[in-house]
This record gives C-alpha cells, sequence and structure tokens, in this order.
C-alpha cells in the first residue's frame, strides 16, 4: 500500500496520470486479448477458420514455421539447419561467458564452423550436397551477422588506428572511408555490392550472391565498430602510450600489447550493440533478394490461400528477432554494470 | 622519419592500383555489355508514373532527372515530419522514463526495449500489412475523429476549408497521406523515438542532482525547474547524438524501397533497371546522401556552439 501511494499516487499529476493509464488498459487491453488470445485460431488445417475467426491467425505461423525457419532448404534435411542453428547459437552463448574467453577459444569456434559448413552444405558423410543458393530462413541471417562481426573487426581495428595514425596519408585515406561510409545509407551499400561488384571484377570472374551481401555488409558495419574502436583508443590515458615508449616498444608492439588490449575491453559494451545493429540490419539483405528470416516470411505471405496474415507473420518475426537482440543487449548491459569484467586479472584481484 | 613516407607513398600507390583495377575491369565490361555510360540518360524520357509527387508536377513523359527530382522531394517529406515527430515522441518518452510515476516510465521502459531490439524493416512490414490489409475499405472507414478517415487507401485528415468526403470508392478533399507513406513515417517516427528517449534520458541525468535541488530551492516547481535550469544544460549532451539520430532516420527513410513509396532510392532502383546505368544510379543516391549528412551535421555543429557554454572550447 506504502509503495502504491509512493510510487503511483505521490501527488495529484501523478494520480491522474496513473488513472489515465489504467483508463486506456481497461479500453485497450480486452480488445487485444481478444483478438490475440480469446478469439486467435492456433491451428487450422487451411486458411478458411481463419478468415471466419475474429482474432489473430496464429495457425498461420504454424503451417508455415518450416518454410520461415528453413527456406528453400530440402524439405526432408530440415534438421541440417536446424542443428547448425544450434551449434552457431551454441557457440555465441559460449564465447558469452568470461570464463571462456582463452586463446583455445578461437579452435572451438573453427572447429563449430566447419561442423556447420559441412552441415549445410553436405556432400560429406553421405549427406547430399545442397548449394548455398537453397539455404535460408534463420540459419543465413546468423551467418551473415557472425561472418559480418568477424571479418568487420579486424578491418575496424585496423581503420580505427589509421584515423589515429600520425601519417597523413594513412590518416586520410581511413577517414575518407568511414566517412564515406558512415554518410550513406546501407541499401546503396548493399546494392552496389549486387550490382556494381560484379563489373568491377574482370570478365568471367563472378562471386556468389551470399557472399557479395557479406561483403557489402562487412564494409558497412566495419566503418561503424571503427569508430566504437576509435572511443576505445581514445579513452585509453596518455600516460600509457609514454610509459610504453619508454620501454623501448615500437608502434606495433605498443598497439597490440599495451594499447589495443585496454581499448578493446573498454569498448565491448558499445561494440555489443553495434552487433545487436549489424544483426538487424542482416534484415536488408531482402532488397537485393537473398533468402534470410525476413524474406522466408515475406514469401510465406504470398500464397494466395493464405495472404491477408501479414500481421501476424511479422509479429512472428519481431519476436524471433527481439529474442536474439534482447538476449545480447542485456549481456551488454551486464558487461557495463560490473566493470570489473573489462579490467585485467592484475587489477581486478588486489 | 624517411620510413613513414615510403609506407605512405606505397600505401597510396596500392590504392590507386585497386581503384584503377576496378576502373579498367568496369570500362571493359560495360563495353562488352553495350551498357551506355555517362549522365545523358538524366535527360531522356523516364516512361513510368509516379505514385506520390510531394506537390512537384510530373508524369511519365517528364525526364529522368525530374523523376528523381521527385523522389529526393519525398524523401525530404518523409524525413523532415519524421525527424519532427520522432524529436516530439522522442523527448515524451525520455520524460516519461525519469517520471516519478511508477507504471508510466515502467511503459516507456518497455517500449524503448522492444521498438529497438527488432529491425525497422520488419516494423515497416509490419505497419504497412495493418494499414494496407487490415483497415477497413473507404466505406467502412474508421472515424477516431470528426473529419478523420482511416482507411486501406490511406489517412484522410481535413485541411482549413477542405473536409474529406466519402465519394465512390474513395475519398476527395482534405489531405491524404498514402498507406505507403503512413506506414513509412509511423514506422521511422516510432523507432527513432525510441532511440531518442534514451538520448533524452542520458542528457538529463548527465545534469547533476544538485542542479534540481538549487532549482527547488529556488521555489521553481518541476516543470519550470526542467524548463529553465536542467534543459539548457541537459541540451548540450542530448545535440551531438541527437544529429546522429536525425542522420539515421534520413538514411532509413531509404528502406522506403521494401514497401513501395517513391523515394530517391526507390526512384533510382527503377532508373538503374530500365536504363542499366547502375554505375550512376548508385552514385547519384550516393552523393545525395552524403550531401544531406554533411549539411545536417554542419548544420547541429553550428546549433551545438551556440549552446555550449560561453568561452568553452570543444
Amino acid at each position: 500500500m506504502n509503495w502504491v501511494r509512493a510510487n503511483l499516487f505521490s501527488s495529484w499529476p501523478n494520480a491522474v496520470v496513473t488513472l489515465a493509464i489504467l483508463f486506456l488498459a481497461w479500453r485497450l487491453l480486452p480488445p487485444f486479448a481478444d483478438w490475440a488470445i480469446l478469439k486467435a485460431v492456433w491451428s487450422a488445417t487451411d486458411a478458411r477458420a481463419c478468415r471466419e475467426a475474429q482474432g489473430a491467425c496464429w495457425a498461420f505461423v504454424g503451417e508455415k514455421h518450416r518454410f520461415i525457419l528453413f527456406g528453400t532448404y530440402p524439405f526432408d534435411q530440415h534438421w541440417r539447419p536446424a542443428l547448425a542453428s544450434a551449434v552457431l547459437i551454441g557457440l555465441w552463448v559460449f564465447s558469452a561467458f568470461r570464463a571462456n574467453w582463452h586463446w583455445w577459444l578461437s579452435l572451438v569456434w573453427v572447429a563449430g564452423l566447419v561442423l556447420i559448413g559441412v552441415l549445410m552444405w553436405g556432400g560429406v558423410f553421405g549427406l547430399r550436397y545442397v548449394e548455398n543458393e537453397r539455404w535460408g530462413g534463420l540459419i543465413l541471417t546468423l551467418l551473415l551477422a557472425t561472418f559480418g562481426s568477424a571479418l568487420a573487426f579486424p578491418l575496424a581495428i585496423l581503420l580505427a588506428l589509421g584515423r589515429r595514425s600520425r601519417l597523413p596519408a594513412v590518416r586520410l585515406l581511413c577517414v575518407a572511408y568511414i566517412e564515406l561510409v558512415r554518410g550513406v545509407p546501407l541499401i546503396s551499400v548493399l546494392f552496389m555490392a549486387s550490382v556494381m561488384l560484379p563489373l568491377f571484377l574482370p570478365a568471367g570472374v563472378t562471386i556468389d550472391k551470399l557472399l557479395r551481401a557479406q561483403i557489402a555488409l562487412t564494409l558497412f558495419t566495419a566503418a561503424y565498430l571503427a569508430e566504437v574502436v576509435r572511443g576505445g583508443l581514445q579513452a585509453i590515458p596518455h600516460h600509457q602510450y609514454e610509459a610504453a615508449e619508454a620501454l623501448g616498444l615500437g608502434y606495433w608492439k605498443r598497439t597490440l600489447f599495451v594499447i589495443l588490449p585496454q581499448a578493446l575491453r573498454i569498448a565491448i559494451p558499445p561494440l555489443v550493440n553495434t552487433f545487436i545493429g549489424l544483426f538487424k540490419d542482416t534484415s536488408l539483405v531482402l532488397i537485393i533478394g537473398l533468402f534470410d528470416l525476413l524474406t522466408t516470411v515475406k514469401v510465406s505471405l504470398q500464397e494466395p490461400a493464405w495472404s491477408g496474415f501479414g500481421v501476424e507473420a511479422y509479429l512472428a518475426a519481431s519476436a524471433i528477432y527481439f529474442l536474439f537482440c534482447y538476449a545480447m543487449s542485456r549481456y551488454s548491459q551486464g558487461l557495463e554494470q560490473h566493470p570489473a569484467a573489462g579490467a585485467p586479472r592484475v587489477l581486478r584481484e588486489t | 622519419m624517411k620510413k613513414s613516407w615510403i609506407y605512405q607513398a606505397a600505401l597510396l600507390a596500392a590504392a590507386g592500383l585497386v581503384v584503377w583495377f576496378f576502373a579498367s575491369n568496369t570500362a571493359q565490361n560495360l563495353e562488352a555489355r553495350k551498357i551506355a555510360s555517362g549522365l545523358g540518360f538524366l535527360w531522356r524520357e523516364s516512361g513510368f508514373e509516379i505514385g506520390e509527387t510531394s506537390g512537384l508536377a510530373y508524369s511519365a513523359a517528364d525526364t529522368y532527372f525530374r523523376a528523381l527530382a521527385v523522389g529526393l522531394a519525398n524523401t525530404f517529406r518523409v524525413a523532415l515530419i519524421g525527424i519532427l515527430g520522432a524529436t516530439l515522441l522522442g523527448t515524451l518518452l525520455g520524460l516519461a522514463r525519469l517520471s516519478p510515476n511508477w507504471l508510466l516510465a515502467k511503459l516507456a521502459a518497455l517500449y524503448v526495449e522492444v521498438i529497438r531490439n527488432v529491425p525497422l524493416l520488419v516494423q515497416l512490414f509490419f505497419w504497412y500489412a495493418l494499414i494496407s490489409e487490415n483497415l477497413p475499405g473507404p466505406r467502412e472507414a474508421l472515424n477516431p475523429f470528426p473529419g478523420v478517415y482511416l482507411s486501406n487507401r490511406g489517412i484522410f485528415f481535413p485541411l482549413p476549408g477542405s473536409m474529406p468526403v466519402l465519394s465512390g470508392f474513395n475519398f476527395q478533399g482534405g489531405a491524404q497521406l498514402s498507406p505507403e507513406f503512413a506506414a513509412l513515417l509511423v514506422g521511422l517516427t516510432t523507432y527513432t523515438a525510441a532511440f531518442i528517449g534514451e538520448i533524452v534520458r542520458a542528457g538529463i541525468q548527465s545534469v547533476r542532482r544538485g542542479q534540481f535541488d538549487a532549482a527547488y530551492s529556488l521555489g521553481l516547481e518541476r516543470r519550470a525547474a526542467l524548463r529553465y535550469i536542467v534543459m539548457p544544460q541537459a541540451l548540450r549532451a542530448i545535440v551531438p547524438p541527437l544529429t546522429s539520430q536525425y542522420l539515421n532516420l534520413t538514411k532509413n527513410s531509404s528502406l522506403a524501397v521494401a514497401i513501395g513509396y517513391p523515394d530517391l532510392v526507390s526512384i533510382a532502383n527503377t532508373t538503374m533497371n530500365q536504363t542499366g546505368q547502375a554505375i550512376e544510379g548508385i552514385a547519384a543516391i550516393m552523393v545525395v546522401y552524403l550531401a544531406i549528412s554533411l549539411s545536417i551535421s554542419g548544420f547541429m555543429n553550428w546549433y551545438n556552439r551556440r549552446v555550449a557554454l560561453k568561452g568553452e572550447h570543444r
């Protein structure tokens, strides 16, 4: 009772706000619950039951979930992308624990990615070969985000170092790249990769559509990550540079062993936020015709019998994206709230 | 010192080599595929209609240049209205998150958390499906306020001296937002507002607690303390990240192409498909967005200098 008085009715305006919210909830929640739960159709063999009902057609999601999750991958082989997605998510979760931050983590990743490659392509161990034009759905979104961040990260570090370099030509190139990419929308970079990249290469050399989208996402993300890394570099007090120099370390040793390890630790929370951005941005490959999670949702709506349930379909898609992004953002908040997470072990123990 | 110059010369030479490699390949490929180059196509007849033109006169007999100009006008229209709406909604959200009312603060936090963790493109499709599939036709249009009609043909509202009236299969008079424009505007506004809300909240929280207390002890009410003491100081922390949100909204308006609103990217895309001149089309998109980015950040830097403390060097 005290809590209610202190938090909801502490003053007249406060009480008015509370009552207004309660009134709106009373007016809006019952119809919404009616639509989403009580009058919703949860399972149906065809769309007719849905069209007659007053509520949401969740049966659509049930009917199409295999296509939404796995795209045009051969239907009897769906366990392969399912297992591959689970392995990839497992790798991410495993890497999130600080106890696993060792050099051998990279070996775990290599092993995991080889396993995923074997599962997805097949062609060995009696698995049927599946060309990557047929990959689709969740695994494509996860792969684009994973490789996008893994490849963009080293490039971003080089760009950030270049932007702070003493050499004017290096600085100029890096600033030009970063500002150019950050000044244009991702779509134009994706268009460039899908339409212009083939023109850039010698006649006869072709790159796969998936790879082109991956290149575009990587180059785009690198510019944003570079600014995050630069923020970390700028937060390193100047005496660290001087101390390293006084030890007689050259530029690369100084950067690799003294500056970068500290700068990257500081930058971990904003780095995770940029990865969330990349994860959301992978949905744009829909526009250049790749079969990611959002494309499979959109295509599943095109069957005339089941068209018209866009709201339900996109709510389901939102729920999947939300699950991944929310998990990542909670993780980054956790890192921010425990600054010791980033500190070197020696400092933590003293 | 000498060594560094060799490094730089080598780097520039390598960059030049890469550009030359791409350029020469491109020239060969274009010749092999018999694709014209140059900007001559801009003055040819476009031959396609554009659904909405933001007040510019346009028909299929006009040039590609005019079509692109219409696209740019459409981009500006949605971006400007979106920026206004997102600033308003975002400020309210930021204040709501700091409200002493627990219910309001939690609702605002829930909003921010949900909106920020779902891709904008999914949200745009959602709004578009909601408007074009789930709203009733013009004859049964929802009428939440007098003169305002919501239908799957768009949203209609009155202008001074002109009311929307149902005639035949659609409304006449008043002002109309097409379903595409409405979905894009709602999507961009609600999405960006979530980010702006966080910026406003962080900005207000960056003002030290003592400033509030001092304002209260001067006898100012909460509202007056916010208006005259806290906000002017918070603005200094708010303006720089706000700038990048305005830029993001403008760049994100390019997602219009996915729901069929004829913005610059969408028109340029059609132009590229018709003429085959992809390089010029993409260059046009990039140049325009770079120009917009640079001018918005230029303006915001000027504004930022104005709200910054006098004599403070940033």
